[in-house]
């Protein structure tokens, strides 16, 4: 392997972590709000608004159930409409995102349903209103289930964006495409497999342990 | 201090309509602390949480301190909260936040200022003798520690009203005693009005002045706890009372009393022998019967015999084989109960 090829892996590796990265950040940033809403509109909780929560939950399928190579091409104009273009690692964030979002939101929803309902009996005891319960309780008893979530979250974007040479994306996976199998450089494809091993593991470890550092049972 | 009048609630379930409450009314003075006591189901649940509106009542009122609570709406609602603490029989602790953040948690939403809370909290956990775990967590203290950490947080905005369910149920004999003990002591130095939910007389015994006796959503005894100890008048009453009391004869016992009665009944023509079981607050059991037995003709053999404390009144229940002509045991019927005995038939 020479220094044009490390140079090349570096850079890949580079585009891969600003994806995952920058997808994984809006999956946390507006998936974790959509599971609340769903897990509070929901029968018999707080803020019940079974139609708000039935047409989350639909959203939330739908775009769970594309294809994330479909779901890429489909929404190319929205892509051209956020990124400013429709092509590049940067075009690659918003289906990423879009894709993560959902997928966060059921994980925090589930993370949240773990909390003991008589912690939100005590809450609403002491008068504290909606928003204290979710910001109070709700959501610091639910972290170590969001941790795990969302670490859940990043290992499955550097799959998907291995698909995102699709729309010129860059990344590991497509590395890995062009040069080790279009190009029958089987080393390189070993190197690019053995990177992302390293990478999920030290995700993986990584979560494992702050999820042991937040809770406390 | 508690005000409750006619309360129904009803549930629908899948296999129909549940009325848990069907016309609740009690009256807690301030200051006391009110049992409120039945066998599961009966609706203690569903009341504790009508008390602070965690649920909407269908009819009746509640008022608390003169404020009636029924048709106010949420935001107000809130507010009278805050006046009421809860204590809760699974804890209901955070487990994310310390010893110290679970107390300062309804101080927070009382919207308490940040600076303040410390010294608050630190007042409330000496209160409560656990300032020396301040910075634990809950899974790292026992379950009579995190009650304690839940009494504390219930005091923290100093509410009128303490309202238990159910506190010491998931609590080992000693812990429930050391729990109540501290409940009791509370009362006494700062006049709060408590108000427990259970389903152990052992717990209305130990520190309630008056008690109310909840069975199938309707309040069917209710009054000093000495006196509802001393004579329970409803057949769920009686059961609870004996239950704590365990003053029940077993059944070998009754099985050779009986035997002895039915023996007695052919060699003495004109004389009866009865089982009685009586109860008595108060007094002397001892000279009771010895002068029962002196002034009428009748021979009274103790059988079985167990008396506690009460409020700090001695309640007795005891097993009394009493033989005699027929009119002398009526005669000594009517003279225990102008001692306040009650007598009561064991068949």
């Amino acid at each position: 392997m020479n220094a044009q090829m490390i140079d090349l892996l570096l850079a890949s590796l580079l585009e891969t972590l600003l994806m995952v990265g920058a997808s994984g950040l809006a999956a946390v940033v507006f998936g974790v709000p959509l599971g609340v809403a769903l897990v509070v509109s929901d029968r018999g909780a707080m803020l019940q608004n079974l139609p708000l929560n039935r047409v989350l939950g639909a959203v939330v399928n739908a775009t769970r159930s594309v294809p994330f190579v479909i779901l890429m091409v489909a929404i190319i104009p929205l892509t051209r409409l956020v990124a400013g273009t429709s092509i590049g690692t940067q075009a690659a964030i918003v289906p990423l995102s879009l894709a993560a979002i959902p997928f966060m939101a059921r994980i925090a929803e589930n993370a949240m349903r773990e909390v003991d309902p008589g912690l939100i009996t005590a809450a609403r005891a002491m008068g504290a209103t909606p928003a204290q319960i979710i910001r109070k309780v709700l959501l610091p008893e639910a972290l170590p289930g969001l941790v795990a979530g969302a670490t859940v979250t990043l290992v499955s974007l550097i799959g998907y964006s291995a698909m995102a040479g699709a729309i010129g994306g860059g990344g590991l996976g497509d590395l890995g495409i062009r040069y080790g199998y279009q190009r029958f450089l089987p080393e390189v494809m070993l190197v690019v497999v053995a990177v992302l091993i390293a990478l999920v593991q030290c995700i993986q470890s990584l979560g494992d342990w702050l999820v042991r550092r937040t809770s406390h049972r | 201090m508690i005000r409750i009048d006619d309360l129904h609630k009803t549930y629908a379930t899948p296999r129909g309509r549940f009325e848990a409450l069907r016309g609740v009314s009690l009256h807690v003075a301030p200051g006391e602390v009110f049992g409120i006591i039945g066998p599961s189901g009966a609706g203690k649940s569903t009341l504790v949480q009508c008390i602070n509106m965690l649920e909407q009542p269908d009819q009746g009122s509640i008022a608390i301190g003169g404020q009636a609570l029924t048709g106010l709406d949420e935001r107000s609602l809130r507010g009278q909260r805050r006046r009421i603490g809860m204590v809760f029989q699974g804890f209901n602790l955070l487990a994310r936040r310390t010893v110290h953040g679970n107390v300062a948690l309804p101080l927070e939403i009382a919207g308490v200022p940040a600076r303040d809370i410390p010294a608050r909290v630190d007042r409330l956990l000496e209160l409560v003798g656990l300032a020396h775990l301040r910075d634990r967590y809950p899974s790292q203290i026992s379950g009579g520690q995190k009650q304690r950490v839940g009494i504390a947080r219930a005091l923290a905005n100093d509410p009128d009203v303490l309202l238990s369910d159910e506190a010491t149920s998931a609590l080992d004999p000693e812990t429930t005693r050391n729990i109540l003990a501290l409940l009791r002591e509370i009362n006494r130095q700062t006049g709060i009005t408590v108000v427990l939910i259970t389903h152990q007389m052992e717990v209305v015994r130990q520190i309630c002045d008056r008690v109310a006796v909840l069975d199938q959503g309707r309040v069917v005894e209710a009054g000093a706890t000495v006196d509802v100890f001393a004579s329970p008048r409803h057949a769920v009453t009686r059961a609870m009372v004996s239950a704590a009391t365990a003053s029940e004869l077993s059944d070998e016992t009754l099985a050779a009393l009986r035997g002895r009665i039915a023996d007695a009944a052919p060699a003495r023509p004109g004389q009866a022998a009865q089982l009685w079981r009586m109860t008595l607050a108060g007094g002397d059991s001892g000279a009771l019967l010895a002068s029962l037995g002196r002034e009428h003709a009748v021979a009274l053999t103790l059988v079985q015999a167990r008396v506690e404390a009460v409020q700090g009144v001695a309640v007795g229940t005891l097993f009394v084989l009493a033989e005699g002509a027929p009119e002398a045991l009526a005669a000594a019927r009517g003279a225990a109960h102008e001692r306040h005995a009650v007598v009561e038939d064991v068949h």
